[in-house]
Formats: structure tokens, sequence, C-alpha cells
């Protein structure tokens, strides 16, 4: 009964998705007022049919109901309750419907925070949002429909949830994930309605910008959450592998931070409309793109949903529809929309632009080799592109973009005299001193631009805090009463910018100065790694509530003193016979310990892989705090004023 | 004094190509993923195509003698047929081997990384439709042949050259449309 | 030699006995060059994995000969490059620079180039106008 509700729920919803598509916009173009004042009920009603619909899936996964196709694939009775829940999202079509209900939610929040906004600009947003629904929809009950029934033959248990999705970091990951995929729809939702209306004035880019950084903050967390995931769940110990499925997500970051940044100057001086209009396309159509790279098999990832051509080739039209029908309509109109105002070469313009090129070539970067494979295949060539690729050109295109960073950040709008700035960029001497310092003290041998980067990152750090106290100072009132006075969206920046020093920093670290071993242990041994003992004590065999285990116990110390206990498994799921590695962990800010169990070897030894990595935290940590810039840039004043109170607590 | 410069006279006028650009660079990439739709990415192709088999002396399953590449060179295009006990897909493609045996297509097996013992109860049970059977006990021949997992089946041309690799269980329809086509190009190609 | 030293280790009985590398090297040079190569070359088998990462039986098979180039004192080079005459440049996960692939390595830099150029202009133009606003 519940799937019959879900699924009757989807029609409603896109139903409405489609009534709300089409004719609050026609309202606009007639002047029709009744017809716009539709828009908003209307997207609650597709949130609230849409929320149905979840809660009907979510239902039938509690009660196992095994005639549904999807929760028998995706779903098993000795599942745990929080995973069977989870479980929603843990395939292609589930996944699908927190998409759409979430695309839904986004939509309704964009009604009900947007009375400052004219109507007629709130409608054209919401339209847009419908005609993103309406794919979605359409996508699910035509293609993927998470309802669809196995009667009269179905299953008497379900096939059981992925076990690599049967962690805590996977319940959270893709819904964080999704609300910055499709909060992006948002930005992409009011550039195309400022494109329809024709007038992308400054008001335009102060109602997106929270929306944009609302979901920035949002893919931020996701990906770091998926980082981490790979990092612990995988067991090799890597925490970023250039994988499409990773590169997805990665490329509408890229884009989004630039359109942050553009969104800004779109704003405060009325310049870059255009090219600002653009990112806002650019970033949400790379997000679909990535739904079309997971989804359609056309590369092979290692984390890949059930792939089906037929699906890839329905998110292809959308993607035509939606990111071919933005860019004709930008072509059409963007002519038109040049900037007047004028900025020196040396102003916080330029450095804004410069920092817009080196995202988009980093973008253009991670899709050239994500797809290159793609049009190797197009030339009968077979190449595979991972890490050395990629960091060839991140590494200094990272470097170059700190460099921009800085005196961008210092500079005036306008115009920015070039003695005082040249004065303050000193701060690279004690960075240079400290950063190269640390790099020689580092255990092993730090490579040049690992040097470089470990400066970079002090610098951009030193920078920031010199800024933050000139400004304060600024007041005239002391330091602490002027701290007091800085806008919360000026220190969100700071944080943001001091997050990716962290980032860089724990790259770095980690990349250069970590240690692996690979040994035979039977218990017993003992493997010494960074400077650890690691004594491999006992194996047992704990039974878990749908998987059988083989845990090994190890004994850490340095020195001679008890470090901690750790007790890698590899457990053998009943339902699918799946054997998956769990390391154990040990994690401290400044390193993680890391023991995972490999191939049992005969007469009782494994192999082992142990790993010391210093800072490899600094990663995740570092992600978080930028996400924190983010959220602390929203709390700003004017946000809470203008947007009705509350966009700035959603992150 | 205003210094109207090429592209303000253009804009003047309301044309401006690069707002363009964007809707080209799309259609391309469009393009681009259209063409990928349906083709199998992990199929590869086989770095042996058009060479000989590379050179090794190992042990044969089924007497007490020594195979090299030159003791399998006949006048006959034949199969190679990578194979192994623990294999599920290798029992799925052996009766269709069968087929092909009795058909008089001639293969040779090559025992991959497999136990002796079993490899032989393994044709006692089920049928030999190899003429000969290669042992590569630790798969290095399979390395050097370029296997990436059992089965896979190579077909060597009269000049002992690999013209073709398949990955993956062979069966009347894979036959039809990879094999089948060369085998008979070649005939014609021989009587013309 | 190998299993002598494991006698010897067996009979001395302490305790705790030290763990043996799965791969073993002379020198941890070796070891490094070893690390690198595995996580560049690519499990042909498994799904965008690099032969450090996967538990298959090819890859298993491939670190060994890895292994064994590196003792028997082959370079980087020769490693990759054997592996590449078997199974295409597919298994390197470092794609060669080459006419088909030119694209993907200057794609990037032209792009910057590119748009170095359009910004350099822009920002003429943008002083211009401040010059402008200004007489």
């Amino acid at each position: 009964m519940a799937a019959e509700i879900g699924h009757l729920s989807l029609w409603v919803a896109l139903a409405a998705s489609l009534v709300l598509a089409i004719f609050p916009l026609i309202g606009v173009h007639r002047g029709v007022l009744a017809w716009q004042r539709y828009a908003r009920p209307l997207a609650w009603l597709q949130w609230m049919a849409m929320t149905a619909a979840i809660v009907a899936l979510g239902y039938s996964f509690y009660i196992n109901d095994f005639s549904i196709t999807y929760v028998a694939n995706h779903s098993n009775s000795e599942l745990p309750l929080g995973y069977r829940l989870s479980a929603i999202w843990g395939g292609h079509e589930g996944s699908l419907l927190l998409w759409g209900w979430m695309l839904a939610g986004w939509t309704a929040l964009v009604g009900l925070l947007s009375r400052s906004v004219p109507l007629p600009m709130v409608v054209r947003v919401l339209s847009v949002m419908g005609m993103i629904a309406v794919g979605f929809l359409a996508f699910m009950l035509f293609t993927s429909n998470p309802f669809d029934r196995a009667l009269p033959w179905f299953v008497i248990d379900g096939a059981d949830l992925n076990p690599l999705l049967q962690d805590p970091g996977l319940i959270v990951h893709p819904p964080m994930l999704y609300m910055g995929y499709v909060g992006f729809a948002v930005a992409f939702g009011f550039a195309v309605a400022g494109l329809l209306e024709g007038n992308l004035d400054p008001a335009w880019a102060r109602w997106a910008r929270p929306w944009t950084t609302v979901a920035w903050c949002f893919l931020t967390v996701g990906i770091a959450l998926g980082s981490w995931w790979a990092y612990y769940e995988l067991g090799w110990g890597g925490w970023w592998f250039w994988d499409p499925v990773e590169n997805a997500s990665l490329m509408p970051w890229l884009a989004g931070t630039a359109l942050i940044h553009s969104l800004a100057v779109s704003e405060k001086r009325n310049l870059f409309r255009a090219w600002t209009v653009l990112l806002a396309i650019i970033t949400f159509s790379l997000s679909l793109l990535g739904t079309f790279l997971v989804r359609s098999g056309v590369l092979t990832s290692v984390h890949a949903f059930a792939n089906d051509p037929s699906r890839g080739a329905f998110i292809l039209a959308f993607l035509v529809v939606v990111a071919g029908g933005a860019l004709t309509l930008f072509a059409l109109r963007a002519g038109r929309l040049s900037g007047q105002g004028g900025f020196k070469a040396m102003s916080r313009e330029s450095f804004l632009l410069g920092n817009n090129l080196v995202l988009l070539a980093a973008t253009f970067v991670v899709l050239m080799g994500t797809l290159f494979p793609l049009l190797g295949e197009a030339m009968d060539i077979k190449v595979s592109i991972r890490s050395p690729y990629f960091n060839a050109f991140f590494v200094p295109l990272t470097l170059l973009l700190i460099l921009l960073m800085v005196p961008g950040m210092m500079s005036n709008w306008k115009r920015q005299a070039g003695k005082p700035l040249v004065r303050r960029l000193l701060w690279l001497a004690p960075a240079a001193l400290i950063g190269g310092w640390l790099g020689a003290r580092l255990p092993g041998a730090t490579p040049w631009p690992g040097t470089l980067a470990l400066i970079l990152a002090l610098f951009l750090v030193f920078a920031h805090l010199d800024d933050v106290v000139r400004r304060a100072l600024a007041y005239n009132q002391g330091l602490f009463a002027g701290l007091r006075k800085l806008t919360r969206s000026y220190i969100g920046m700071v944080v943001a910018h001091c997050g990716l020093a962290v980032l860089v920093a724990g790259v770095t670290v980690v990349s250069f100065h970590e240690t692996e071993r690979d040994v035979r242990m039977r218990p017993g041994d003992v493997a010494e790694v960074g400077g650890y003992r690691f004594e491999f004590e006992s194996l047992s065999d704990p039974v878990g509530p749908n998987y059988q285990s083989q845990k090994g116990h190890f004994l850490v110390s340095r020195d001679g003193r008890p470090v901690t206990e750790m007790n890698p498994e590899k457990r053998t799921y009943r339902a699918s016979g799946q054997v998956m590695t769990e390391a154990a962990i040990d994690g401290r800010l400044m390193r993680d310990l890391y023991v995972a169990l490999g191939e049992p070897l005969g007469d009782d030894a494994w192999a082992v892989r142990i790993y010391h990595k210093p800072m490899v935290r600094w990663i995740w940590l570092g992600a978080l705090v930028m996400a924190l810039g983010g959220a602390l840039a929203l709390s700003d004043r004017r946000y809470r004023k203008p947007m009705g109170g509350v966009a700035g607590e959603q992150a | 004094m205003n210094r109207p410069d090429r592209g303000e006279l253009r804009r003047q006028r309301g044309v401006s190509l690069w707002v363009f650009l964007p809707l080209v660079a799309f259609v391309a990439l469009a393009v681009l993923l259209a063409s990928g739709l349906g083709r199998n990415p992990e199929e590869l192709p086989s770095n042996l195509v058009g060479k000989p088999l590379p050179a090794f002396q190992l042990p044969s399953l089924l007497g007490e003698r020594t195979i090299t590449p030159a003791s399998l060179r006949d006048q006959n295009w034949k199969l190679l047929n990578v194979w192994a006990t623990w294999c599920p897909t290798c029992y799925v493609e052996h009766p269709y081997l069968l087929q092909l045996a009795a058909r008089g297509i001639p293969i040779i097996g090559l025992n991959y990384k497999d136990e002796t013992d079993a490899a032989r109860d393994y044709l006692a049970n089920l049928g030999n439709p190899y003429s000969e059977v290669v042992v590569d006990h630790d798969g290095q021949l399979g390395l050097d042949l370029g296997v990436y997992g059992a089965p896979e089946t190579f077909l060597l041309n009269p000049e002992g050259r690999v013209v073709l690799r398949h990955a993956g269980d062979l069966n009347e329809r894979v036959w039809e449309e990879k094999f089948q086509p060369i085998l008979d190009q070649a005939r014609t190609g021989g009587e013309q | 030699m190998r299993l002598l030293l494991l006698l010897l280790l067996t009979m001395l009985g302490q305790g705790a006995l030290a763990a043996i590398d799965v791969y073993q090297f002379d020198t941890e040079e070796q070891e490094t060059r070893f690390r690198v190569l595995t996580e560049e070359l690519r499990c042909p088998k498994c799904q965008n994995q690099s032969i450090a990462d996967s538990d298959a039986g090819i890859a298993q098979d491939m670190r060994e000969r890895v292994a064994r180039m590196i003792r028997e004192g082959h370079d980087d080079q020769a490693i990759v490059d054997y592996f590449v005459d078997r199974y295409g440049d597919f298994v390197s996960y470092r794609p060669p620079v080459n006419a088909q692939t030119l694209v993907l390595w200057l794609g990037p830099a032209i792009l910057l180039l590119l748009g170095g150029g359009t910004i350099v202009i822009l920002i003429r133009r943008a002083s211009r106008r401040v010059e402008d606003d200004e007489q």
C-alpha cells in the first residue's frame, strides 16, 4: 500500500511541477498577477508530494516490503534499522528520489524566503526550478521508479545493501552532496530568471548569493565526507583517487567557488554580470553532468551505480535541454550585459578575475582528465588517467591560486596603490623562514614543491591575520572592540581562506611524509612503522548482525609506552557473500595510525598493511573550516534582514 | 576624450560572438557524451593483435612433453582458450567449446594458474575440447599474453599470429559476431 | 635464505617476532619506487583501481612482477614499458604524450593562455573607463 501511495505522490509531484513550470511563467509574461500567485503554493504542493513519496519509501524499507524491487535489491531482513532507512538512497532509484525531494525542498524554501524579492522574479525562479523538477520526476517515473513491484513472484528476503554503504559516513554523505548539487539549481534558477527578465542588476546577485553559499557549504562538507569515507572504508588508506565519481563532485565545487567570488563582484560593483550568469549555468550543468557520468556507464569507476545506457540517454537529453537551453538563452541575451564600471589593473576586481580563471582552469583540468578516456575511445586509444595527470596541474594551479588570494583579499575595489600592497606582502619572509624550517625538520626529505606549498599556506594565514588586525584597528577603538565590528561575511571569508591553508598543509605533509608497510604477520609478530611498534596480539572471529568477521587485535606502543589498541576486521556479509576490509584507525590531530588486514597467507599469517599518516586529518578539517567560513558569511546581518531570517541557519 | 575601441562599437551594434562560445563548447561536449553511450568502457583491446605468440616453454597437461610456440604451429586457424577450474564462467562456456571442437576447430587450452590435478579431473568429467593444453601454473605466460582474467580466447592465424582476442565467455552470438566473419573473409580471400 | 632467517628467528623464540615485508627489497629507495609504480599501474581486471589498491589475482601477479623487476635492476621506464607492451597504454595511469593526447596535456595550458589574454584585454578596457570617468 505504501508503495502505491508513494508512486501516486510522484505523479502528483510531476503534475505540480509541470503546472509550476508553465502557468506562473505565462502569468509573468502576460502580466496576470493571479497566475503568478500560484507559484508558491504549487512549490509547496510539489514538496509535500515528494515528502510523502520519500516517507512511503522509508516505510517500505522499515516493514521489509521485499515485493518492491528496489527494497529487495537494497535491503535485507537482517540489516540494522538505521541502514535500512539510509538504504533509501543506497541505490540509483532511491537516490534520485532523494535528489528530487531536496530539489522540491529548495524550491519551497525559495518561495518561503523571498518575500523581499519582486514577485515576477520569484515566479521565474520557481518556474525554472519546476522545469528541472519535471525532468527529474519524468526520469524517475519512466526509467527508474523506486516503487516498482516485483509481483507476483517476489523474493522472501532482500539481497542486502552493498556492504560498502553499510556505514555511518554513508548515511550523511549523499544527502550533503545532493544538497549541494541541488542547491546550485537555485543559483541556476536565478541566472535563467535574470536572463529572461533581461535585467541583471546588483540586486540579482544579492538574491542569488546566499543560496549559492549555502549550496557550496553543503557540497564542501559532502565532498569531505566522501573523501573521509573512502579513506576508512575502502581500506587502501587513500583519501582522494581522482575517480570519475569524485571528479563529478569536484567540478561543480570548483565552478561554484568561482561563482561565489564572481557573485561578490557582481553585487558590490555591478561588474562581470554576463560572466557570473554563465558561471551559475556552468556550475549547475556540471552537477547534472556528474549525475550523467555516475549513472550512464560511459566511464569505469570504483563506485558506479548500476549502469544503464537508456538511463544515460535520458539524462543526456535532459542535460541538453537544461544546459543547452540556458546557454542558448545566454547567447541571445548576454551580449547586452557588458559591464560599465571601470577598475585599474591593480585592484580587487583584477585579482578576482585571476582567481576565476585559475578555478575555471582547474575545473577544465578535471573535466578533461575525466572525459578524455571517452574521447580516446572515439580515437581508438585506451588511456587511464589519475593522479600523475591531475597532480601535474593541480599543484601549480593551487599555488597560483594562493598567490592571487592574498593580494586580492588585501586590495581595494577599483584601484589599489602598489606600494602598500607590496609592503604587506613582506609576510612572505617569516612564512618562508618557518615553512623552510618545517620542510627541513619533517622526517624524510621534502621536495621543493612541498616546501613551497607549506610556505604559501603559512603566508596565506599570516596575511589574513594581518589583514584582520589592520581592519580591526582601523576603527580606532582598540583591537577587541574593532574585532567585534568586523562583518560576519568578512570573517567568513578569512576563515574559509584559512581553511584552504589547513587543507593544503595537510595534503602536503601527508603526501610527502606518510610511511606505509605491507607486512606478513602472524599473531605474536611485531612491525615498526613511523616510530610506532605494532604487535599483532591475537585473532578472533566475532559475529555481526548480518556478517561474519575476522578481527585482529593489535597493541600499539611507542618508546615502550602503550599508545592504543587497534582492531582491524575482515567481514564476510552473509546475504551477498561480499568480503569487506574494515580498517582500524587511531586518529589524532597530528597523525593517523591505520591498520588494514589484507589477504590471509596461510598458517595464521596475514598480509597486513600499516600506515603512519601525519596530518591527514587536516585535509577534512580544512574542508570543514572552509564550510564554516561559508556558514559565517551567511550569518551576516544583511542576509538576515532581506532574506527573511532563516537563510543563515541552514548551513 | 572617449576613445571608442572596436569592442565598444561591436557592443553598440549588439553583435558579440563570444557569447556563443559556451553553447558551441557544450554542443561538442554533448556529442562526445552521446558517443560514449552504449559503449563498454571495460572492454580492452589486446596489444598482441598482429603479433606472434610470445616465447615460452611450458609443460603439457595432456602428456609428458614441453610446448613452445613453434610446436603449436601448423597450417590451420586455431583458438587459444585461457581457462581454469576456479573460473565460474569457464564452466559456462565449456559446452560451447566442445561444440566448436566437434565442428573441427582446433582449440589449444591454456590452463591458467590452476592445480594440475583439478584441471585433469575437469577435462575428464566435462569432456576435453582441447587438442593441446599448456600449463601456466604461475600465470607468467598469461602476463605475457596480457590476460586479465579467465576466460579469454585468442584467434591465431596459420602463421601463428594473434588476430583477435575476446575476453569473457565464448558463445554462439560472440562466435557469429566476432570470429566467424574473420574466418569467412580468410576463406574467400584464400580462394581468390 | 629467507627460510633460514625465519627458522633462526623462530628458534630464538622470544615472544614477539619482527614481521616480514610482503615484498622485500634491498634498499629503501627500491621500496619507494615500488610504491610509486604500483600506484601508477592500473589493474586491468578491476574498476579503476591501481594494482596497489586491488586484491584481484592479476593485480597480485603484477605486483610480484614489479617487485621482481625492481630487484633485478630494471629502471621504472622499463617496468612500465613491460606492462604497456602487454596491456596497452590503458595499464599506466600516466598517459603518454603524443599527437593523440596533445589536447589532454596542452588543453589546460591553452585555456590559461587564452583566458589570461582575455583578462588582460578586459582589464585594459576597464582601466581606460576609469580614466574616462575621471576626465
